[in-house]
């Protein structure tokens, strides 16, 4: 029985000429970059990163209790100072019953996801069952490993619901995969610790995790400057990913703390 | 001894701006024709949108020899795919493409800030906006290169929709018409070059239909 090996062979990216393989080829081995011929690669590395300025700055969070795992993020995209976007998706469908997370360079995560995607899908072709989070959270991983120390910005949370039950690993941009229950990427992630940590109870109701979520991110965003935009919290069960809410945090502000009616004798009227 | 760095860069910044907005059955797509290098004027007749498809139009601003080299690696995929499938691409399609193309350039990018605009396989209008190295979104307005900050608040105030990531959905289609869509980026432009050093000379409008491609010309500022 010819066992699948393909998520072993990575192996370092072909230098030189591009062969310009096509996306589908290039999934079983590590797809072939062109690279700089220069005698100094981290120095472009780093020219060309603060050239490219890719989108950093978010705040995501994912953690396990009793009835699944429970997935959030903000909705914001800088670059710099700018604010290059308000409407990413940083929680990106994997599949129907895994999502990733999205925090760091935003080409850099949307790309290894959809790679990730593709992976998972064919390893449901050659074995005929569905992948566990464990088994691709550990292709990401490996993957992002060979391409450690070429200046790929991710951190992001592969979240899912397999044969074992609920699964949550955090992997990175270093190669690292860490399983646990409670994890926050990004720059807001300390205040959405804050928060999601004292709200945590494993035996929550749906309901309540999703609103601890949703609070944990509003409140990373009203603080971290790089954080804002939508609050998007997604749950996941053994029937696969719901989205559950997608909030404006400027309007969750008021809906956290509403403005005490004014009791000044002159009040400003709005022009009709 | 202090390491020696290149006196030589790769790359150069060839300004201009670059915006397209979205319609319900149309999309515009425009950009500045100056093209410059450091304080200096190389053009200012030069074209920085490039027709990919009937219903996908490219606008790039950043280093102008990328972008030629971008353009020409999608005209040749898209030939290719002609080829094999008998039909044109289509324009979520055509965005796919270019954000792969661009992500294998990963670790030596091609410098050049995208607006892809056209219209969907509804038929309705689409604008997708990229960063340098491919990371892309479908949103109903867009601008990217020199003028971009400038630009886009006025269009965020102008055209703001509820965000596409909101439950329960809510529609966030342009309420514009053609007509103002238009009148609304020759604004913009104008605007753009009196704040602008790059960006000036003549403004190009593409305008994308169902049954074709109008194409405006309009005089901005030379100064």
């Amino acid at each position: 029985m010819k066992l699948d090996t393909s998520g072993f062979e990575t192996s370092m990216p072909v230098i030189g000429f591009g062969s310009n393989s096509e996306m589908l080829d290039g999934v079983s081995s590590v797809p072939s970059f062109d690279l700089p011929r220069t005698t100094d690669f981290d120095g472009f590395q780093k020219k060309s990163v603060e050239m490219v300025k890719p989108a950093k700055g978010t705040t995501t969070l994912a953690f396990i209790f009793k009835e699944g795992v429970m997935v959030a993020a903000d909705s914001r995209a800088s670059m710099g100072g700018y604010i290059s976007s308000q409407s990413v998706k940083k929680i990106i469908e994997i599949n129907p019953y895994m999502l990733g997370s999205m925090a760091g360079g935003s080409a850099d995560c949307q790309f290894w996801h959809r790679n990730l995607g593709i992976k998972c899908r064919l390893h449901e072709l050659a074995n005929k069952r569905r992948i566990s989070v464990s088994g691709a959270s550990k292709l990401l991983a490996n993957m992002l490993y060979s391409y450690r120390g070429m200046g790929l910005s991710v951190g992001t949370m592969i979240a899912g619901w397999d044969e074992t039950g609920p699964g949550l690993y955090y992997v990175d941009n270093e190669g690292g995969r860490l399983k646990g229950d409670r994890f926050s990427v990004g720059s807001g992630s300390p205040y959405a610790y804050g928060v999601l940590d004292s709200g945590y109870k494993f035996d929550m109701s749906i309901e309540e995790a999703s609103e601890l979520a949703r609070r944990s991110i509003y409140h990373a965003t009203f603080r971290d400057g790089a954080s804002g935009g939508v609050a998007s919290v997604y749950h996941v069960g053994p029937q696969g990913w719901t989205k559950l809410s997608g909030d404006d945090v400027g309007e969750l502000h008021y809906h956290y703390y509403p403005v005490a009616p004014a009791t000044a004798e002159h009040v400003m009227e709005e022009a009709a | 001894m202090t390491k020696q760095h290149a006196n030589w860069s790769p790359y150069d910044n060839n300004g201009g701006t670059c915006v397209a907005i979205a319609g319900s059955d149309y999309c515009v797509i425009a950009a500045d024709t100056r093209m410059s290098t450091g304080y200096s004027i190389l053009s200012r007749d030069y074209s920085k949108i490039h027709k990919l498809a009937d219903k996908a139009v490219l606008s790039s601003s950043g280093f102008q020899a990328d972008v030629k080299a971008l353009q020409k690696v999608l005209k040749s995929r898209h030939l290719i795919y002609q080829h094999q499938h008998n039909k044109q691409m289509s324009c979520p399609a055509m965005a796919q493409l270019l954000s792969n193309t661009l992500y294998f350039k990963r670790f030596f990018p091609y410098y050049a800030f995208n607006v892809l605009g056209g219209l969907d396989e509804e038929g309705k209008g689409c604008v997708f906006t990229y960063d340098a190295v491919g990371s892309y979104e479908r949103v109903g307005y867009g601008a990217q290169g020199s003028g971009s900050t400038l630009i886009m608040p006025f269009l965020d105030n102008q055209l703001k929709s509820p965000s596409p990531l909101l439950l329960p959905k809510q529609d966030s289609n342009t309420p514009l018409s053609e007509a103002e869509a238009v009148d609304l980026v020759k604004t913009v432009f104008a605007s753009a070059t009196e704040r602008d050093i790059y960006t000036g000379d003549k403004l190009e409008i593409m305008i994308l239909k169902a049954d074709g491609i109008k194409t405006e010309l309009m005089d901005l500022r030379k100064d």
